[in-house]
């Protein structure tokens, strides 16, 4: 056992430190495909200064930490480093503030990101980031891995919403970033920096929102087309027109296919794309906009469009986009989701790439994914047995980062780098910003104790 | 960090032979993307990785992959599991959680890993003779209604003689179920007919604690079907569709009673199989993978499988005749048996058979699908856990307002009726189809 074991156990009593080999499995993977390691122990602090401790402990022994919320994240961000130490900040989980009038909400790090949402909702508000997995996924997570959702078009992503953070650095102080004014230039912005720091560089312990009044109504449209370019058109042709759709989300047609084997809603099984919208806002400005989408949409060759009437019928229609990674998940035993975004003008290249990479390779891959904000999702179908179709994976996953980067697009749009991701990141930024970073990394963590290993080696 | 090394033929497959003989796309099915985290009852109250469907997955993974074997707290991990499949129900990936649980679980027996004289000799009883043999179970449960109906019961608890009881078997005492004699065999003919033009002929399930604790709803179910144009057969003596033994890591017993259950009705009569208990329905629809590589039995129980049906569904099916209304108005909350909505996902058919009903208002539940803690013997081995359970769903039927609930699974009658004594709360705790058999009357008599 490792000495510092019967040192936190005295810290956080017994019960919060687990050793026993069938937790350390447990914790030692993620929400990432084929990617674990055991840890030495998990804790489990219920408080900042309990944090603080361990890092202090940490610090006298040299032993790396990886922070956990509900480990739930997709590039292996959360993995253990072998023989460290897993914090998991679940149990601090209480939403400590909710300021009217401010618009602001405080929370620790460990609350799950739909209590956030449903708290906001109570008085009138909106927290509008909703990554897909938000019914279990924490806020300091989602602040950690800057998490995007489905209404990153018109609302942006976490990193738009957090106006403060208490933070843990590698040495155990204490420090909070930010504050409740919407200006405020005083210094670098340093929570910035945190924000998306995947636990590499402190941590969150907890964390400021900015929450926005709730939109009146929403109005949800879902087109068919035949032709992917059509599709693509139509999504350039909505914001040439200067409309902001809250989600634009599009499926494939091998999704197409998956979703309706599985969920039976009356698909179009020769479409060959699928676009999902929706636009919020004042009751009688959807309803114009979402005429004119309608318009857009037939101008530019969809071969059918419905509006939904009422809530019920939206949600009947979303169901082919919620459906989209359900379905595909069924068809094989080991899936694998990826992030690659470009500009959402070179989307329709993008796909098409996608679709030509698997056929050349001989390989399943259905896409979806945010078309308003080129934020795609390639999931290959496959089976981790088989080790040469595994081969043949790495290599269209490799083709398409590489296929992403040359068309001014990123490796990873709301993933994170992590460990999956961490081959493809110097081709993606260039080596002098990885250095920037690993310069940054040192300067604040320089015995490497939080979350070494990820991202980029040191 | 290793990649997770793939499936390996593993030398001590004997160890953990359901496990190990798994189909590995059914393990395999899992992508751990923890969506199952909040609806998992353990979960919640612990908040630990291991109390949770992924990690229950993950390690019988190891296990199956042979990288771990069947340990002590492997094994008690799974008995601390509910079996209430609300993962099921969350998983986006349609993992098949049931099966899983199953061959874990007669893996943790197949070890005898923890065996202790106490669990065996209760084990023995329950598992191996009484619920095996549906005579002496129908004779025992005579045996419990003389001693509850001749008032002996009562007198007991109010001179506290349970004290007199080893602390387990006290606590229990509560759970005992009111017994209902005479039992179904003497409340339903074998061969009643439809009440209406005969539109289908079908079997009724009787079951072995609804048939002692609540033969009436047998008997209403019987009722209903009569009146909805089904002519009844149910065979005199059935035992046990073997849900009981199947939860609990008794696999090869499991099949024995399945194989009886199909022999005691003539398939090719039938065009319908009716069960009117959440918890065996989802066993009971299981058969024909159950039986699947049994030479004798693996085409029948195809059959059967395809024509078993829960009550509620079968009259979503063929469509309720309206009973016409009393005048009496009646507010009914709906809690949900988790092998009814998690197990065969039959969520809107019993709303709709209560919502038949005339003057009933259907008042929802909160958190209506999150498991009451009964999880078929789940509240006598695991009590504290189960206790929580009921308390929590005890607080969301008081904040209703509502006195009767109405639930379609014994388990849950038994465990809301003993909530509803320690709680303190006039509850009525009834099988929706006995309120639908009671509008019928209601109008007979009119």
């Amino acid at each position: 056992m490792l000495p510092i074991i019967p040192k936190l156990q005295a810290k956080l009593g017994a019960d919060r430190v687990l050793t026993q080999p069938e937790d350390l499995a447990v914790y030692g993977f993620d929400g990432t495909a084929a990617l674990e390691a055991p840890a030495a122990c998990v804790v489990f602090p219920l408080s900042t200064e309990e944090v603080a401790e361990v890092v202090a402990l940490a610090n006298e022994h040299r032993t790396p930490i990886v922070t956990r919320g509900s480990g739930t994240g997709l590039s292996g961000g959360s993995i253990p480093v072998e023989g460290g130490i897993v914090l998991c900040l679940a149990r601090m989980d209480r939403i400590l503030e909710v300021d009217e009038n401010n618009l602001t909400l405080l929370a620790e790090a460990g609350v799950i990101t739909q209590k956030i949402s449903e708290q906001a909702d109570a008085v009138g508000l909106l927290y509008p980031p909703d990554p897909g997995s938000m019914k279990i996924s924490t806020i300091g997570g989602n602040v950690a891995e800057n998490s995007g959702g489905l209404r990153g078009l018109k609302y942006g992503v976490t990193r738009d919403y957090v106006m403060g953070l208490e933070i843990v650095l590698p040495d155990g102080q204490i420090i909070f970033l930010g504050n409740k004014c919407v200006k405020d230039v005083a210094g670098f912005s340093m929570k910035d920096v945190f924000i998306g720091s995947e636990g590499a560089l402190g941590i969150i312990t907890k964390v400021l929102l900015k929450l926005v009044p709730k939109p009146m109504g929403k109005k949800t449209l879902l087109a068919t087309f035949d032709r992917m370019d059509a599709a693509a058109e139509t999504v350039s042709a909505i914001i040439a027109a200067k409309i902001i759709p809250c989600t634009l989300e599009f499926l494939d047609r091998i999704t197409i296919r998956c979703v309706e084997d599985f969920a039976k809603i009356g698909l179009p099984l020769d479409a060959e794309a699928l676009l999902l919208i929706e636009t919020d806002g004042h009751p009688t400005v959807i309803e114009e906009e979402a005429h004119r989408i309608k318009n857009i949409a037939e101008l530019n060759g969809a071969t059918s469009i419905r509006i939904a009437a009422d809530a019920a019928e939206s949600a009947q229609l979303a169901t082919a986009r919620r459906a989209a990674f359900s379905a595909l998940a069924r068809v094989s035993p080991t899936t694998i989701l990826e992030d690659a975004t470009v500009p959402r003008s070179r989307l329709a290249e993008m796909i098409r790439f996608i679709q030509s990479v698997g056929e050349r390779h001989q390989l399943k891959i259905g896409t979806f994914g945010h078309m308003g904000d080129g934020n795609l999702h390639p999931t290959f179908l496959t089976d981790e047995r088989n080790h040469e179709e595994m081969a043949r994976v790495e290599k269209a996953m490799k083709e398409i980062f590489d296929y992403a980067i040359s068309l001014g697009g990123t490796i990873t749009g709301e993933h994170g780098v992590g460990l999956a991701k961490k081959p493809f990141l110097p081709a993606a930024l260039g080596e002098p910003s990885v250095a920037l970073m690993r310069q940054f990394k040192k300067s604040i963590d320089p015995h490497g104790l939080l979350n070494p290993g990820k991202i980029f080696d040191l | 960090m290793n990649p997770a090394s793939p499936a390996k033929a593993h030398p001590a497959q004997a160890l953990a032979p359901n496990l190990r003989t798994l189909d590995f796309g059914v393990l395999a099915q899992c992508i751990h993307c923890g969506l199952c985290l909040p609806t998992c009852p353990t979960y919640d109250a612990t908040k630990l990785e291991r109390n949770s469907p992924r990690d229950r997955i993950a390690l019988m993974k190891q296990i199956a992959e042979g990288r771990s074997d069947v340990t002590k707290t492997f094994a008690d991990e799974m008995y601390f599991c509910l079996g209430c499949l609300a993962c099921q129900t969350a998983c986006p990936a349609g993992v098949n959680y049931a099966e899983m649980f199953e061959s874990a679980r007669a893996d943790v027996e197949h070890q005898r890993i923890l065996e202790n004289p106490k669990r065996n000799a209760i084990r023995f009883v329950m598992l191996r003779t009484i619920f095996m043999n549906p005579r002496l179970l129908r004779a025992l449960g005579w045996g419990i209604w003389i001693y509850q109906a001749s008032g002996m019961q009562s007198a007991v608890r109010t001179l506290g003689l349970t004290r007199l009881l080893p602390k387990n078997l006290r606590e229990l005492e509560p759970l005992t179920p009111g017994i209902k004699a005479p039992f179904s065999d003497q409340r339903i003919r074998t061969i009643e007919p439809s009440h209406e033009p005969r539109r289908y002929r079908v079997g009724l399930l009787t079951g072995c604690v609804q048939d002692l604790a609540y033969p009436d709803i047998n008997r209403d179910t019987a009722d209903v079907l009569q009146a909805n144009g089904c002519e009844v057969i149910t065979p005199r003596f059935q035992s046990c569709c073997g849900s009981l033994h199947a939860h609990n890591g008794e696999l090869g017993l499991a099949r024995e009673l399945a194989r009886r259950a199909i022999d005691s009705f003539e398939l090719d009569a039938l065009d319908a199989i009716i069960t009117n208990a959440g918890g065996c329905g989802g066993h009971l629809k299981n058969y024909a993978h159950l039986l699947h590589d049994d030479p004798t039995y693996a085409t029948r129980a195809v059959e059967w499988t395809r024509k078993m049906k829960d009550i509620h569904e079968w009259l979503a099916e063929i469509g309720i005749r309206p009973p016409a209304s009393s005048g009496t108005i009646q507010r009914v909350t709906y809690h949900e048996s988790c092998h009814l909505s998690h197990g065969q996902k039959i969520v809107t058919a019993p709303r709709k058979v209560l919502q038949a009903i005339p003057g009933l208002q259907l008042i929802e539940l909160p958190e209506a699908s999150w498991c009451c803690g009964s999880a078929g013997i789940y509240n006598i081995t695991q009590p504290e856990m189960s206790r929580q359970l009921l308390d929590r769903k005890m607080g969301h039927i008081k904040g209703t307002g509502v006195s009767i609930v109405a639930t379609a699974n014994p388990g849950c009658l038994v465990q809301l009726e003993a909530g509803a004594r320690s709680h303190g709360v006039e509850l009525r705790l009834v099988h929706p189809v006995s309120l639908l058999a009671e509008a019928y009357r209601g109008q007979a008599s009119n």
